[in-house]
């Protein structure tokens, strides 16, 4: 489950930022390591909603430092 | 005894028969920003794609800027200023509560003949505007509008806020409506969502800082990740509602015009429609930056004048704002 989100967001990355897909893993910070401002953080969390079918609230988003913080929350609420 | 009343009758359609605009003198550079704010110009452009943007000068009013716009779109027109009906200043930041712009307007124009008032439905409020003509000059109540976009936000910015200072500015943009042959403005899709009316508001009233003092006059103040998200997940179904309404594809469009909000939501609304490679789209926001109501019809000027979309073609727009509130409707370019 985590590895098929996991493979979804960097699918999603890559539409929105450009990020090669490999690039984006668990461990990598969405603003320090893929270069993702809060703008297109946001439109990661439209389209993950979207594909997920998750309540991604404004309040949560800024919790979501890492890929593995996203893949996490979307698995347990998904 | 209950009388029996004429009713009113107006035109079969409605379209817009000429646009003008008003860009005030000044120009302000990211650079004259960021003496204000802790910022860089790479930063403001990746975040908004603003270059620069232009201010009124201190002694240049709404109703000073409005007046200039409307009187370029009256005489491209070619209407009579005495056969105007109706005045629409759609705009938020003419300093009166009343008396409206709207009727100073009129009086400046020389539209001795029009009613007038002022829509405050921000940076939808052309669009509203659009609506609301088509169906006074449809309904009978108005032979010619004359819809106008205008504002001097600069005057309600926290010019030290480096997540707001950058993105607003001053301008006008103004169309003449008349009755039509064809129909030319399509059904006008709009709604309101006050659960988010502080999206995009004022730090206080001006009551209460008469009341309570503060270091700083009441400014705009606006949440941008949640209007970002508001606009980039809403717009492009309340787009894609107008084109159904209108029974237009989008491959007969000529022209993209939404609100220029910020260069990345329009990327974004774009990327969402889906639109087609080639389709000219309104980008005016990175010479101009937000001009609130008056972004469409001034971004519709600009590309019209330098040939970038064709009179006659067909264009979208799409205005969205403080409310939080919306309007979009599919139009045929002047």
């Amino acid at each position: 489950m985590s590895q098929q989100i996991l493979e979804g967001l960097a699918a999603i990355v890559n539409e929105v930022a450009g990020v090669p897909v490999a690039d984006v893993q668990l461990d990598k910070s969405f603003i320090d390591d893929l270069d993702i401002d809060s703008l297109s953080m946001v439109e990661v969390v439209i389209a993950a909603e979207d594909k997920w079918g998750v309540k991604i609230p404004d309040s949560e988003v800024k919790n979501l430092k890492t890929v593995g913080d996203a893949v996490t929350f979307i698995s347990a609420n998904s | 005894m209950t009388a029996v009343i004429t009713p009113t009758s107006g035109a079969k359609y409605a379209k817009i028969m000429a646009v003008g605009s008003y860009r005030p003198e000044r120009i302000v550079t990211n650079a004259e920003i960021c003496e204000r704010i802790d910022s860089t110009d790479e930063w403001i452009r990746e975040r908004s794609g603003i270059i620069e943007r232009r201010y009124a000068a201190p002694d240049e009013s709404v109703v000073d800027m409005g007046a200039d716009a409307a009187a370029l779109a009256l005489s491209r027109s070619g209407v009579p200023p005495g056969e105007i009906g109706m005045i629409l200043a759609a705009n938020v930041t003419h300093p009166y509560p009343t008396p409206a712009a709207a009727a100073e307007i009129a009086y400046r124009i020389g539209a001795v003949n029009a009613g007038a008032l002022d829509i405050a439905a921000a940076c939808a409020g052309f669009c509203y505007g659009i609506g609301i003509a088509n169906d006074l000059v449809c309904g009978g109540s108005a032979k010619y509008v004359i819809v106008i976009g205008v504002e001097k936000l600069s005057d309600w910015t926290n010019h030290a806020d480096r997540s707001s200072a950058f993105i607003f500015a001053d301008g006008a943009g103004a169309v003449v409506i008349g009755p039509s042959d064809y129909p030319a403005i399509g059904p006008t899709i709009w709604g309101a969502d006050g659960a988010q009316k502080d999206a995009i508001t004022m730090t206080e009233s001006l009551i209460d800082y008469r009341n309570n003092g503060g270091e700083i006059f009441p400014t705009l103040i606006m949440q941008g990740q949640q209007v970002f998200r508001w606009a980039v997940s809403e717009m492009p179904k309340v787009a894609g509602r107008a084109l159904a309404a209108a029974g237009v594809e989008l491959a007969d469009l000529d022209a993209f015009i939404p609100h220029q909000a910020n260069m990345r939501i329009t990327d974004a609304i774009a990327k969402a429609l889906k639109l087609p490679a080639h389709l000219p789209i309104a980008r005016d926001i990175a010479y101009t930056g937000n001009t609130s109501a008056a972004s469409i019809p001034l971004a519709m000027d600009r590309m019209l004048t330098a040939g970038e979309i064709p009179h006659g073609g067909t264009a979208l727009l799409v205005g969205f704002g403080a409310g939080l509130v919306f309007a979009a409707q599919v139009v045929i370019l002047p």
